[in-house]
């Protein structure tokens, strides 16, 4: 997605006419270099409407129809969206999504915020910690979901119960059980994930001027007091945003899920993502294109919805 | 809100919420077509091996793509590695990423003829000299209405069979040359393994992307249930909760929470549970009588270690074996000229050598020159005295553990067979890994009430026809 912010430009006198306006205005734009900004830019926006948004609309036109993607479509108003809402397993689904949120918020939001703020205060090897920080984000996320299941062996002899065990705890079923599932799904994808957030907040740190944690020292504040009045305030545009991403991406979480568990151990990790894609392609004679496109175009608009009730809310608190 | 922001929030929503599904719902790409007229050269791909499979393996697969080259001049063969699993094959043929020549199981033929995903083949099959010969039931499953046949019985016909570990039985103290013939022997021996080998399931089923549905199906099967019934006025009944399917379901139950012989691990599917029957972390499980042959491709099995017994029945008189299979099919783009090369393929690597002593002996002899499996027990694509005449033709190269089969061998031909239930199969598979899961990882689960669950779902697919 790109935004482009206009350029400050002085508001045409309201006595002149409405034309003369137009055409100076837009003699400005040419003078100021609109065109070959358009030319600049008309590759990647055909590029994006092409493969981006055309397929978008085309899968909005198809939550109408009934399609197996070789004979002609059909049109079937609003029974795709009645089939979505009459399936059983959609309120499991967004259970199961509303969970993994849940989870994600209370294991995966704090965490990099935490691991930022130590390392920040770090004197030495700060590179070295980011780099470690990093890592997990370049490994690629099949090869990591692998090794967690590897990892995650619910035997005595599985990776982790042998580490708990010489702790006495343990062993635990991890992802073989229903209630151990989900939250075990979030800890991998916090480890796999933090490390991007990480980076943002760090970014995010060094600029907060250093004057503020001065002035707060000569009033005696302490290290807690130090993040609680200066670093989380200062932050708080970084926070917000990074809360609603994170908040768009669970919803949409999918790759754990799908990877880890295929929506088991009896439906415990089925999430809605995954329910679009088991509509679309978990039936080998052909999927129901249709109730996936619908169940994705509600999950889009309710998405939506919830970013615009989200910054509205927000934006007296993130406006400094 | 300023306009950036408002921008942000609908833009992230909006495209990220659409894109996770069109992404993959665009309009499917045809697979790759070699232009070629029916005279000149053609280029078709081929399944050839399960992914991961060892070099030896690939070794032979590509000296009998030698043979078949020099043998047909103007055709090349592609080589692809593939798996055919319930729940990626619709995202492969939709995408067209599928070979030319691919395999699809018996139950889902008919379907993908309907909905015209796949290709006439009818007079390339005729052009067959053993066109007629084929068991009539087999040949069936991949006709048309129009009784023209689109999809073409290859590689097998499996009925499931009792595969077990026999380095572990001895470890546990009994007999590796007799399998277990009842389901009470089963849990007993099960119990033993458990108990004497730490981290070992004595006894495991598969569980997901439908194989668990198609275990539990040949399981009922053992137990004189069935789990639909096709009705006069041609719709179709579901009967999951039918004492067969509850019975087998106690037993898991039994095993898992009251033997605790089932290991720690419950999310397994074909692939999986092949490779931790190999591991030997699974010492018993249920899979096609075929499926020796891929754990030694794919798995590394030795001879020594695997047996093979016959799946268990009950008392009942509808007790069977479910038997099940393959067919080759191609796209429904797919040329005349890919058609023809296609079908001498398929006579080539599938066919002939179950009629043909000549080329029996040479694929025998190219597979047991690469260390490969020859011999493997599958049931006759043909009639009986057909596949007696070709176990024949290749006893000189049978190189599998016959002596640790006999278990199934010896009644193979005597036990009722019931092929796969016709109606939504795959579908309510599904449903039924679901009920498995359940049993084997809730310890209060409800198996009446489960079952009651899936019977209505799986009836209003059967509605759905």
């Amino acid at each position: 997605m790109t935004t482009t912010i206009a350029p400050d430009v002085a508001p045409a006198s309201q006595a002149e006419p409405v034309t003369a306006s137009r055409s100076r205005s837009l003699t400005r734009w040419v003078r100021g270099g609109g065109i070959s900004t358009l030319v600049f830019a008309l590759p990647m926006l055909v590029i994006f409407g092409v493969f981006s948004w055309l397929p978008i609309l085309n899968s909005v036109v198809m939550s109408f129809q009934k399609t197996n993607l070789v004979a002609a479509p059909k049109w079937v108003g609003w029974a795709n969206f009645a089939y979505v809402l009459n399936d059983p397993l959609l309120p499991t689904a967004i259970a199961n999504t509303l969970w993994f949120a849940v989870l994600a918020l209370v294991i995966g939001y704090p965490l990099p915020l935490v691991v930022a703020v130590l390392m920040s205060e770090a004197r030495r090897f700060r590179g070295l910690y980011s780099a470690l920080a990093y890592l997990p984000v370049v490994v690629p996320p099949v090869v990591s979901v692998l090794l967690w299941k590897f990892f995650y062996d619910a035997g005595p002899t599985g990776v982790f119960n042998t580490i708990l065990g010489w702790v006495g705890l343990g062993p635990f079923p991890w992802i073989q059980d229903a209630d151990w599932a989900m939250p075990s799904l979030v800890l991998a994808a916090t480890w796999a994930g933090a490390g991007g957030t990480i980076i943002i907040y760090l970014a995010a740190l060094t600029s907060v001027p250093a004057e503020l944690y001065e002035a707060a020292e000569i009033d005696g504040a302490g290290l807690w007091h130090k993040i609680w009045h200066v670093t989380l305030p200062q932050l708080r545009g970084v926070l917000f945003i990074t809360l609603i991403l994170q908040v768009i991406a669970t919803a949409q979480v999918f790759l754990e899920p799908y990877l880890f568990t295929n929506g088991g151990p009896a439906d415990a990790t089925l999430t809605i993502l995954l329910l679009i894609y088991n509509y679309a392609f978990a039936n080998s004679l052909g999927g129901n294109y249709g109730a996936a496109t619908a169940l994705s175009l509600m999950l889009a608009i309710v998405l939506a919805i919830l970013s615009i009730v989200y910054f509205r809310l927000t934006r007296s608190w993130s406006d400094s | 809100m300023n306009p950036y922001k408002r921008g942000l929030a609908l833009g992230i929503a909006a495209a990220i919420g659409a894109i996770s599904f069109s992404a993959c719902a665009g309009t499917p790409t045809p697979a790759a077509t070699t232009a070629a007229t029916s005279a000149g050269p053609v280029k078709i791909s081929v399944v050839s091996l399960l992914p991961g499979s060892e070099q030896a393996a690939i070794d032979a697969f590509n000296a009998q793509v030698k043979e078949f080259e020099a043998a047909n001049p103007g055709i090349t063969i592609e080589p692809q590695e593939y798996e055919w699993k319930a729940t990626t094959f619709a995202a492969q043929l939709a995408g067209g990423t599928l070979p030319d020549v691919f395999e699809i199981p018996f139950t889902d033929a008919k379907t993908l003829i309907q909905n015209q995903q796949i290709a006439n083949l009818d007079a390339q099959f005729k052009t067959l000299p053993y066109a007629d010969k084929f068991n009539e039931n087999i040949l069936n499953a991949g006709k048309g209405e129009d009784g023209q046949v689109y999809a073409i019985p290859a590689k097998n016909v499996y009925g499931v069979g009792l595969h077990y570990n026999r380095t572990l039985f001895a470890k546990a103290g009994l007999d590796p040359n007799t399998a277990p013939r009842t389901w009470d022997e089963i849990r007993a021996d099960a119990k033993k393994i458990a108990d004497a080998v730490p981290g070992v399931a004595g006894y495991m089923q598969m569980t997901q992307n439908a194989t668990g549905g198609w275990q539990l199906v040949a399981n009922t099967y053992a137990h004189g249930g069935r789990v639909q019934t096709a009705n006069a006025d041609g719709t179709f009944t579901s009967t999951l909760n039918n004492d067969g399917t509850k019975a087998a379901l106690q037993m898991l139950k039994d095993m898992r929470w009251t033997d605790n012989s089932m290991g720690s691990n419950f999310m397994f599917d074909w692939s999986s549970i092949n490779q931790a029957f190999a591991a030997g972390k699974v010492a018993m499980y249920t899979s096609g009588s075929d499926v020796y042959t891929s754990l030694v491709q794919t798995n590394g099995v030795k001879a020594d270690m695997y047996g093979l017994g016959a799946m268990p029945q009950t008392d009942s008189p509808d007790a069977g074996v479910l038997t099940g299979g393959t067919m080759a099919a191609m796209m429904a783009d797919a040329t005349d000229a890919q058609k023809d090369a296609a079908i001498k393929w398929i006579d080539f690597f599938y066919l002939r050598k179950l009629v043909d002593p000549e080329r029996a002996t040479a694929d025998a002899k190219t597979l047991s020159a690469n260390k490969q499996p020859v011999g493997t027990p599958v049931l006759p694509m043909f009639n009986r005295a057909q596949w007696e005449q070709n176990q024949t033709w290749i006893k000189d190269y049978i190189n599998v553990p016959l002596d640790h089969m006999t278990g199934y061998t010896d009644t193979m031909f005597d036990l009722k067979l019931v092929g796969e239930p016709s109606r939504g199969t795959q579908e309510i598979y599904k449903l039924l890994d679901t009920v498995t899961q359940t049993v084997l990882t809730k310890k209060d689960a409800d198996i009446d009430a489960l079952l009651t669950k899936a019977n209505t779902q799986a009836q209003a697919l059967l509605d759905q026809g």
